[in-house]
């Protein structure tokens, strides 16, 4: 394809129906914008979803799309990969879509390392049902199926990842457009499974539950971009900085940070993902983790190619008269 | 070594036209092994013939228990058979727990071989028996050879340079050598196979095992076990052609391949290992080279996912399963169906509700194929009626699928699955086409993916295509655009179009032939496994001069054209099943002015035909 695409021709015909103010119409926006800059073709994009506020997603996108059923986006991507994966594709999902319904398929999706780029829209609520608690809700959330505030005790969607052996681990927050599309082109670069999670704030069920990372006055102050190569830096003023001591982190000057190295172990990713609740530090956004490993759709195409190479291509003279045979006159 | 030898020639040799064994032990005797392999040189023999594989749920129940009883039986014949028979001539007994579990089915008068190794004080405390059965009585009426099989093989095998342990675990082939003996069989069927099983890896456990299968043929002859040996001469009744022997799940798996190469398609298998099902992903996963696709994902819900997202690319998405993986795909498949996309689902029936009777068989799941989902959710629903038969259907499946944009489900069960018969190979340019195309862009034409073409099946545009970006999903689509659409008028339109859609699948099959008299008292309707039950016994019944008619059902749903008419020329019909009368509620539903009586049994096991014939004879003379 020679023709450049722009934002605009990835945008679809179809009327966006989220709520007015919602996180899902920024992400939206800077995936159309990501997409057009990758230089992949729309029509070898495809954008699978489960249910959910999130979920709605594909249409929106002028590529081809497949909303599925509540949890299950994971395995019919895998499907699509395995059978093709020439195919861009890109799953957008929800924490109670990937975590609660979900959250097989995206253990398996994960280990398995199948050529995605997985989207988790975490606004720590149900919006879809209308506003209970979700699998990454803090224990005490007062819904109406937890109205004495809920004692399920969250995950974080960035440890289940790591925990995965996810190749590609980043986090993101709507309100920083910058920052998303760099992550999101970062996510479509890796050969693999890339797990993003986006802090995606819901405008009528859970308002404000990133405020922190989102208001402008504050935000540098409490959160750390973790980008690979360069020093752990924060701060309104960046005069902040965190360092190793022993296997735990801490605070120090910017002067005395540590460089974010994203290639080594797993576990100081996982560190880092444990900030995410802790008021005394800063929590992280950016890229945690990428190694590289076998790609599995590539792998179950190999070995067919590996298979017709050895065998030859089987006919189905091959197949049928094979074994033992007899004549019967 | 010693080898087989010709001496026991000078014994009465007797010819016989049908024979029924059974194989039983404890479920590490290697029974199942012992069965395929009499199977296999008997098909090769030219008989016809039909097994049952009888095995428990767990790999190794407790040893020497009732509940660890592993058997294997074989029926193989001069004449065209349909079952592996009701009553076997002959069991073989490893262990007093087989002994009696088996010894009542046993036909009067019939041979049975204990092998006294296994009958201590302690084997039959195990086998919940009091007394031994071999010498109280129990087994009057029968002849019983009594030997000990363990002391035997390790005689034979002493110079071999096994462990005893590992010489005993030869016994099932000095077992098996006694048999071949008794019924005339050749050796080298099951030499070759030793060989090419151990020959490379393990030479000694090829020669040890080779070995057992030669001292027990020899000792056929030498021991003066029998009074006499048994010839069944190879069947004249099968049509001329090249044969191989094959079981139902592998026949599965090679239709599939068959039908994507039909259609021009490559196969992709999201499965997930269940009993008895998991042969068919396991067959696939051995063909790559044919470009096939096996995708072993985390549960059956992922399994059929993966199918329909390898459909959705552009593959032939296919998932096999049994019945509690089926209750799993059950939502995924309302999504193949709301898509339109195509895929086929093989529920190799057992034993239900909830993980019931994994190792038996049933036909229970029938009406959830037909009516287990949520909504207006016409799925096309056709079952195998052999072993060969589930080759054709499979083909039959992938058509339907392909051709009408659609889920199918085709039910088997795990007495196809597990059983062999030899299989008429089909002459390759003869096999149906399966018309295939994908969806192109046409100059100045918006794409509508949710048109419909004569048969009404929407275009299938895979990813990757110039100009066909489209989005599809589970909510309800509006007609031609495909967007997502809540209006009311265009959801019962779109709920009539899938409905209509399905039910135009009966204009492109046959309507089924009746066999026996096109018109009379009784016509016995069957669907899948049971079809050699109702053959046997409705052909028995002809022998004996009775009338009676016999049809089977391969579409299910929808079912063909001119049933009704076939109907009316019977004053019943009897529909049996291995389930409490699916089919024939359904029939009553469709055909109010039909009498639909129901034979149902559900015992884990296939029909028996022998009950079924005196059924059908105590309707006739009524």
């Amino acid at each position: 394809m020679s023709e450049t695409l722009t934002k605009k021709d990835f945008k679809s015909n179809q009327d966006v129906r989220w709520c007015p103010g919602c996180g899902d119409y920024a992400i939206l926006n800077v995936v159309q914008g990501v997409c057009a800059e990758l230089g992949v073709h729309k029509d070898n994009v495809a954008f699978v979803s489960g249910i959910g506020c999130s979920s709605r997603f594909p249409y929106y996108m002028d590529t081809y799309g497949f909303h599925t059923i509540h949890g299950r986006a994971p395995a019919v991507a895998t499907g699509l990969a395995a059978a093709n994966p020439d195919i861009s594709t890109w799953i957008v999902t929800g924490d109670g879509d990937a975590l609660s319904i979900g959250g097989n398929h995206l253990a398996h999706l994960l280990r398995r390392n199948v050529n995605v780029n997985l989207m988790l829209f975490n606004n720590e609520i149900y919006g879809l049902t209308k506003g209970q608690y979700s699998p990454t809700s803090p224990v005490t959330t007062r819904t109406k199926t937890s109205p004495m505030g809920s004692i399920d005790r969250p995950f974080n969607p960035l440890s289940f990842a790591l925990g995965c052996n996810s190749t590609f681990v980043a986090r993101t927050i709507d309100t920083n457009l910058k920052h998303m599309a760099r992550i999101l082109k970062a996510a479509a670069a890796h050969k693999g499974a890339s797990f993003v999670e986006i802090y995606q704030n819901c405008v009528i069920f859970n308002d404000g539950c990133f405020g922190e990372m989102s208001d402008k006055k504050i935000r540098d102050d409490r959160s750390v971009d973790l980008i690979p190569g360069e020093k752990m830096v924060y701060g309104n003023d960046g005069e902040k900085g965190l360092r190793w001591e022993g296997g735990a982190i801490v605070r120090c000057s910017a002067a005395d940070a540590a460089v974010w190295d994203p290639t080594g172990s797993a576990a100081a990713a996982f560190a880092m993902s444990t900030l995410d609740h802790d008021p005394e530090m800063p929590n992280p956004l950016g890229i945690f983790h990428v190694v590289d490993a076998v790609v599995y759709d590539e792998a179950v195409n190999r070995q067919l190619d590996e298979a017709v190479a050895k065998k030859g291509r089987g006919t189905l003279k091959d197949l049928i008269y094979a074994g033992e045979c007899w004549d019967v006159k | 070594m010693t080898t087989p030898t010709d001496i026991g020639a000078e014994l009465p040799l007797q010819q016989a036209e049908t024979v029924v064994i059974r194989f039983a032990g404890d479920s590490g005797d290697g029974m199942q092994l012992t069965g395929n392999q009499f199977t296999t040189t008997s098909a090769l023999a030219g008989n016809d013939l039909a097994t049952l594989p009888d095995y428990p749920a767990e790999i190794r129940a407790p040893i020497g228990t009732r509940a660890g009883v592993s058997g294997f039986q074989l029926a193989f014949s001069s004449t065209d058979i349909h079952t592996p028979g009701d009553a076997p001539d002959v069991l073989v007994a490893m262990n007093p727990a087989a002994l009696a579990v088996n010894y009542k089915q046993i036909k009067p008068g019939g041979l049975i071989l204990a092998n006294t190794g296994n009958f201590g004080k302690n084997d039959l405390k195990k086998a919940e028996l009091e007394t031994n059965p071999l010498e109280d009585g129990t087994l009057d009426g029968y002849r019983v050879i009594a030997i000990d099989i363990n002391a035997r093989v390790q005689e034979a095998l002493k110079d071999s340079g096994l462990s005893k342990k590992d010489a005993e675990r030869c016994k099932n082939l000095y077992t098996l050598g006694l048999m071949y003996w008794l019924y005339s069989r050749d050796l080298k069927p099951t030499e070759d196979w030793l060989q090419k099983k151990f020959g490379e890896k393990a030479p000694e456990l090829a020669a040890a095992n080779i070995l057992a299968l030669r001292s027990g043929f020899n000792a056929g002859d030498i021991h003066q076990l029998f009074q006499g040996r048994f010839e069944v001469p190879k069947c004249e009744d099968l049509p001329a052609g090249t044969y191989r022997n094959i079981m139902g799940n592998p026949a599965i798996a090679l239709g599939l391949i068959t039908g994507a190469e039909l259609a021009g398609l490559e196969l992709v298998c999201g499965s997930y290992p269940i009993t008895p099902a998991t042969t068919i992903l396991e067959t696939l996963a051995a063909h790559k080279h044919y470009r096939v696709t096996t995708l072993q994902m985390e549960d059956e819900i992922a399994a059929v996912c993966a199918a329909i997202g390898a459909s959705f690319a552009g593959k032939l998405g296919c998932t096999s399963t049994s019945g509690p993986g089926m209750a799993l795909k059950t939502e995924a498949m309302g999504l193949a169906l709301m898509t339109e996309l195509p895929l086929v689902v093989v529920n190799v029936q057992r034993g239900g509700p909830s993980t019931g009777l994994p190792t038996k068989t049933e036909q229970a799941d029938l009406n959830q194929a037909i009516y287990g989902r949520n909504g207006e959710a016409p799925i096309p629903v056709l079952a195998c009626a052999t072993v060969s038969d589930a080759f054709e259907c499979a083909i039959e499946a992938c058509r339907i699928a392909v051709e009408y944009m659609t889920p199918v489900i085709l039910l088997t069960d795990g007495y196809i699955a597990n059983g062999a018969e030899p299989w008429k190979l089909p002459n390759i340019d003869e096999l149906p086409k399966i018309k295939q195309k994908f969806a192109v862009a046409k100059e100045g034409e918006e794409f509508l993916p949710y048109s419909r073409d004569e048969k009404g099946a929407r275009p299938w545009a895979k990813p990757g295509t110039p100009g066909l970006a489209h989005r599809i999903g589970g909510l309800e689509k509006a007609h031609l655009t495909g967007s997502v659409c809540y209006d009311s008028e265009n959801h019962e339109f779109m709920v009539h179009a899938r409905a209509e859609k399905v039910a135009g699948i009966r204009d492109s099959i046959k309507t089924p032939e009746v066999h026996g008299p096109a018109k009379g008292d009784l016509l016995v309707l069957g669907w899948g496994s049971t079809y050699g039950a109702i053959t046997e016994s409705c052909e028995a019944l002809r022998r004996k001069g009775k009338e009676v008619s016999q049809m089977h059902l391969r579409h299910l749903f929808p079912l063909p054209h001119g049933l009704a008419e076939i109907f009316a020329n019977f004053k019943q019909v009897l529909v049996p099943e291995i389930n409490l009368g699916q089919l024939a509620r359904i029939l009553r539903a469709e055909y109010p002015g039909v009498e639909f009586l129901s034979h149902g049994r559900v015992l884990g096991l296939p029909l028996s035909a022998h009950e079924l014939a005196g059924k059908i004879e105590g309707l006739l003379e009524n």
